[in-house]
């Protein structure tokens, strides 16, 4: 919950809410993109960003994120983050 | 040195901690009376643990876990407060797995959940505001927990219902500031902290400004850290270098992440739907002034707390901690976990007795799975 996850912005799904498909690990999710955006929401499609519970706080460099995903995944913490992510997606398909 | 070779760099780990085995001496610190390092983040507590810092470095050096791990300082009466909420018929309570195990006066949300409540664990406060979407017909509350990093997250998913119109959505705000506490614990008489590891991921929302504080007023130094092993090798020491030379200062280990000025847009979000509590809550630390944040009354209809009249707004005092326990001195630094007689034995992360054993962010926890009685039996 508090360190957040890297994952790369695939593309913009809702510019006007900036919100984007990005790829956790190979888990895709709509996050949203307000804090990493400032000016056209396409200029981040293809960027590292750190995703803090489905929200992007920080653009990062290709190097960062995979020092970020090792240091997580040596914590056991990138296992967590992304069945979280997956868990969240089943609650609202299979939510009645 | 076992684990050094797990490390990205071994080399460069070595050469590290062979400078911090210079620099504890100068900076005064033996092993009768160690200089004493608090990591605030419990991410780094969580490192510190998983890669045996604490005992691959010198002994005149010690660890003083901080209070960053939002599950561990949340009293119980604020999860006897979401049991309120989420018992109820009409309501779907969503929240952070983390949350899930941390124990009310009554029971914890995990065991409200076996009993019937509606409660469903969610990745993003976005997950609880789908929810809402798809349920008009429900009241969907989520409980928002967590320090800066999680703060802009919630602000922008009331931002979004309330621009949607989405009037089922409704906030349990238990969000808290990292300074506070820090200005509490550096005015405690007891207290004995010589320097800070500051945390990464708060920093790169807030800048490094809300900590200055500790160095003008207190006189401490303090340095925003990765979490990698490096990060806090190189971290640690710059805070001893600082101290052997008799400098106080806010420094910036984690540059490559951390701006000066923090996250404008994450920022202006906090600002627009949340303002300062008169004060808040901690588990083991008690009432700290301006420590936590509640809803603006622009945003009023989306506050569970006036909705449910529950917390704050309902004037409630704070719950006691479990008989026996030593959660505050823990939290404080005062003992080690193991100096708990519950430790390892009614409390375990399995049942956990306090809020400290629940996540691995916990010094208990981080203490039990990586340092505590596990190891010591090997030995
Ligand atoms: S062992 Fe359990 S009861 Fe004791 S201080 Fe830690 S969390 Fe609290």
């Amino acid at each position: 919950m508090c360190l957040g996850i890297p994952g790369r912005v695939i593309a913009i799904t809702d510019p006007e809410r900036l919100m984007g498909l990005v790829d956790v690990s190979g888990v895709r999710r709509e996050v949203n993109l307000t804090c990493v955006v400032t000016g056209r929401p396409d200029a981040v499609v293809g960027c590292w960003v750190l995703v803090h519970v489905g929200f992007a706080m920080g653009i990062i460099d290709a190097e960062e994120a995979r020092l970020t995903l090792a240091a997580l995944a040596q914590l056991g913490e990138a296992e967590e983050e992304i069945a979280a992510m997956r868990h969240s997606a089943r609650t609202l398909e299979t939510a009645s | 040195m076992k684990y050094v070779d797990e490390f990205r760099d071994p080399i460069l780990a070595r050469h590290l901690i062979a400078h911090i085995e210079k620099l504890v001496p100068l900076a005064g610190g033996t092993e009768e009376k160690p200089i004493a390092i608090m990591e605030i983040c419990g991410g780094h507590t969580h490192a510190i643990f998983r890669y045996g810092l604490d005992r691959l470095l010198p002994a005149g050096l010690e660890f003083l876990h901080g209070p960053g791990c939002p599950v561990c300082v949340l009293p119980m009466s604020r999860v006897d407060d979401c049991i309120e909420i989420a018992e109820r018929k009409e309501v779907i309570f969503t929240t952070f797995g983390d949350a899930m195990r941390v124990p009310g006066t009554r029971k914890s949300l995990m065991q409200a959940k076996a009993d019937g409540a509606d409660i469903r664990m969610v990745y993003s406060p976005l997950d609880a505001l789908a929810l809402a979407r798809k349920f008009p017909d429900r009241q969907v509350v989520f409980f928002g927990l967590g320090f800066e990093t999680t703060m802009p997250a919630t602000a922008l998913t009331v931002l979004t219902a309330a621009r949607d119109g989405v009037s089922n959505f409704f906030l349990f705000c238990n969000h808290i500031l990292v300074p506070p506490p820090l200005r509490a614990l550096l005015q405690d008489p007891q207290m004995r902290i010589d320097g800070f590891i500051g945390p990464g991921h708060v920093s790169m929302i807030t800048g490094a400004k809300p900590y200055r504080f500790i160095a003008g007023e207190f006189g401490k130094p303090l340095v925003i850290a990765g979490f990698e092993p490096l990060d806090l090798l190189q971290s640690i020491s710059m805070v001893l270098e600082q101290l052997a030379e008799g400098r106080a200062e806010i420094e910036n280990q984690y540059a490559r992440l951390v701006l000066e000025d923090g996250n404008p847009q994450a920022m202006a979000a906090i600002d627009t739907v949340f303002e300062p509590r008169d004060s808040f809550d901690w588990r083991g630390l008690g009432e700290i002034d301006h420590s936590g944040v509640k809803i603006r009354p622009a945003y009023a209809a989306y506050d569970a707390e006036q909705k449910f009249g529950v917390g704050y707004g309902a004037g409630k005092t704070a719950g006691r901690e479990p008989d026996g326990c030593r959660c505050g001195d823990v939290i404080k630094g005062l003992a080690k976990p193991t100096a708990c007689p519950k430790f390892g034995t009614e409390c375990l992360p399995e049942q956990p007795l306090g809020a400290l054993m629940v996540s691995s962010e916990g010094a208990c926890a981080a203490y039990y799975q990586y340092g505590g009685v596990r190891q010591e039996a090997a030995e």
